[in-house]
């Protein structure tokens, strides 16, 4: 079995989001970076997996250097080896072909990510790598299996959840409860700083979307605080006041 | 030149997420000349499908094969890619779920077409191509022109504002679409589905009542399972609730569960933890119930009420039925 385990680096859930040059680029100072958390769930299922099945399991992350210790991280969690594509990605489409063009060089029975991103978040990156492979492809995936060559897939549908049999390769986008997050033990954590991080160039590829500038939600108005005396009048006020019943 | 919607369906119907979509695609093909034509999959009710006219669509291409009956991103991307072609449409729109941006990024690939997904507010076209989006699940958003000839875009609830009362487009004609479908889009095979037996799906829904940790137990879900029936309202949890098995899974809303973007969500004995919020923050109205008045959700809210929730719920429950 050859897993490809995709992870983004991507800044802490609780981090607050501010942005410099202008408005142009993410303010990084003082923001603590992490493995994207569906990412996360991806590699905690593929490391089970090529526990079970023997294989070998590769991280993929396309960015910059600052992202390394994220990586080692996933090593010690117990990938066997990284690539590093060095570049800083402007849209969904660069990560795609890079991942599809590093796939196509070895072939991976299995690529998981996460169902999106939570920093540029779209979910689209396992779609366009999918069909730039010819592989089919499918998100979110909440639980996997695997018989031979052949997967067994519950994946979320509205309001709902469906299970498929489908013959590999395949890209899967992952989510809770796939498996646990994993954390690295001390032995992980030694093994890990000698595992390979090969660090590769990107192919070049058209700016098909091109970012122009972020920016902050307006501030929110206070809130209205009702006295729990007088609840009921919240149903009026939603009527009357927001027009939202 | 046209701009091509690929709706969703549910019984039959268009589903409400996919009529936004639509008005949207009108718009943007007044703004870039052209027609909106609507492009839908499997069963489907033709005096149902008509109704895109109103939402602005001339046309409606639909593709009845049974082979695509069943939900499949693969081969409703190879229909959508052969429909663009007939059509020359420059302009594709979906709306966001995980089939919309599944679609939409396949789409994208067969026709190295640019893609943003989580598109907030019309484009802006005098020089260039430019869409919003949000980004940091919701935090901030980003402008990005898009440069590719075709061009895909899947946008979130609440991208524009519809009034209902005021729909002016007349009917669409339908028109049955054949496109070539391939047997690789087919390898997989359904070995079961399930779907929950509530009616109302929640991202769809335009109320939604939720409960976390403060509603105590599963044994105690009645009260707000009572607002919610009172108003029309599904029903979504936090992430502990549904860890806990209180709720079933796909109520779970936030960062690592459904983004919901209703025009009412009412917050019952959650805290608001930024995870949560993140599910939360593209709803229109917030209503917070918690006893703890520095509950961080009040932060995030537009109305909130400091007490018990099983002494509040059922007196809002009340009030709600007595509406009208
Ligand atoms: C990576 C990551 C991802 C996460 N993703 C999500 C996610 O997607 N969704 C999510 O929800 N969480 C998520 N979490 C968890 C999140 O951080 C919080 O722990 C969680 O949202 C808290 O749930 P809660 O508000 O139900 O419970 P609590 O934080 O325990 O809050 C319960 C609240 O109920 C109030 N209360 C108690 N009794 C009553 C009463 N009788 N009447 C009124 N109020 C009462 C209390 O004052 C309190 O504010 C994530 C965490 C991490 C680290
Ligand atoms: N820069 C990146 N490097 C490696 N994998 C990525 C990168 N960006 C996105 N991915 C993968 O694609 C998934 C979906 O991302 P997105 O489409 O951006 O929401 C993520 O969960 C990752 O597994």
């Amino acid at each position: 079995m050859k897993i490809l385990v995709c992870i983004t680096n991507v800044p802490d859930t609780t981090a607050k989001i501010s942005f410099t040059d202008n408005d142009t680029k993410l303010n990084k100072n003082g923001v603590q970076f992490i493995i994207g958390p569906y990412d996360d769930y991806a590699l905690a299922r593929g490391v089970e997996l090529k526990e079970q099945l023997g294989g070998s399991l590769t991280v993929l992350h396309i960015g910059e250097a600052d992202a390394e210790p994220q990586i080692r991280k996933a090593l010690a969690i117990g990938a066997d080896d990284a690539i590093r594509v060095n570049a800083d990605p402007q849209d969904s489409y660069f990560v795609a072909t890079q991942i599809a063009h590093i796939a196509s060089q070895n072939s991976y029975d299995l690529i998981l990510m996460g169902r999106e991103s939570i920093d540029y978040n779209s979910g689209v990156v396992h779609g366009l790598v999918g069909e730039m492979l010819g592989a089919p492809s499918y998100s979110p995936v909440m639980k996997l299996d695997l018989d031979g060559s052949n997967a067994t897939i519950t994946r979320e549908i509205d309001g709902g959840k469906e299970v498929l049999k489908a013959p590999l390769p395949l890209v899967l986008g992952c989510q809770e409860p796939i498996a646990e997050w994993k954390i690295p033990n001390m032995r992980g954590i030694m093994t890990a700083r000698t595992k390979p991080l090969n660090v590769v160039e990107p192919i070049s590829v058209d700016d098909v979307t091109v970012p122009q500038s972020y920016k902050l939600p307006a501030p929110k108005g206070a809130c209205k605080m009702i006295p729990a005396s007088e609840a009921e009048t919240l149903i009026r006020l939603l009527q009357t006041e927001a027009k939202v019943l | 030149m046209s701009v091509l919607i690929c709706v969703e369906l549910d019984n039959g119907s268009i589903k409400k997420t996919s009529l936004e979509a639509v008005a949207y695609g009108a718009q943007v093909a007044e703004k870039t000349g052209g027609q909106a034509v609507v492009i839908a999959f499997g069963k489907a009710d033709p005096a149902e499908l008509v109704k895109a006219g109103q939402y602005g669509a001339s046309k409606v291409l639909h593709a009845a094969d049974a082979r695509l009956e069943h939900e499949n991103s693969l081969a409703y991307a190879d229909a959508l890619v052969q429909a663009v072609q007939q059509e020359s449409s420059k302009i594709i729109i979906l709306s966001k779920s995980g089939l919309g941006d599944a679609i939409a990024a396949r789409a994208a690939a067969k026709l190295k077409a640019g893609i943003v997904s989580g598109v907030t507010a019309l484009p802006e076209t005098d020089g260039g191509f430019k869409v919003t989006r949000a980004i940091f699940t919701g935090k901030a958003f980003a402008t990005a022109e898009i440069r590719s000839e075709i061009k895909v875009l899947v946008i979130r609830k609440n991208a524009i504002e519809i009034d209902e009362t005021s729909l002016s487009g007349g009917d669409a004609t339908v028109e049955a679409f054949q496109p070539t479908l391939r047997d690789s889009d087919f390898t997989a095979t359904i070995v079961s589905v399930e779907k929950a037996d509530s009616e109302l799906s929640l991202t769809e829904a335009e109320i939604v009542v939720s409960g976390g940790r403060g509603m105590k137990g599963p044994e105690h879900w009645q009260p707000l399972i009572d607002l919610a029936k009172a108003l029309g309202a599904a029903t979504g949890c936090s992430k502990p609730v549904s860890d806990l098995d209180w709720r079933p899974h796909h109520e779970h809303i936030g960062q690592t569960g459904i983004k919901v973007a209703p025009n009412l969500y009412i917050a019952c004995g959650i805290s608001g933890a930024i995870q949560h919020l993140a599910g939360v923050n593209g709803s229109k109205c917030i209503v917070v119930i918690n006893k703890d008045p520095e509950a961080p959700f009040f932060k995030a809210a537009d109305y909130g009420i400091v007490g018990d929730v099983f002494e509040i719920l059922p007196r809002l429950t009340e009030a709600a039925k007595s509406l009208k």
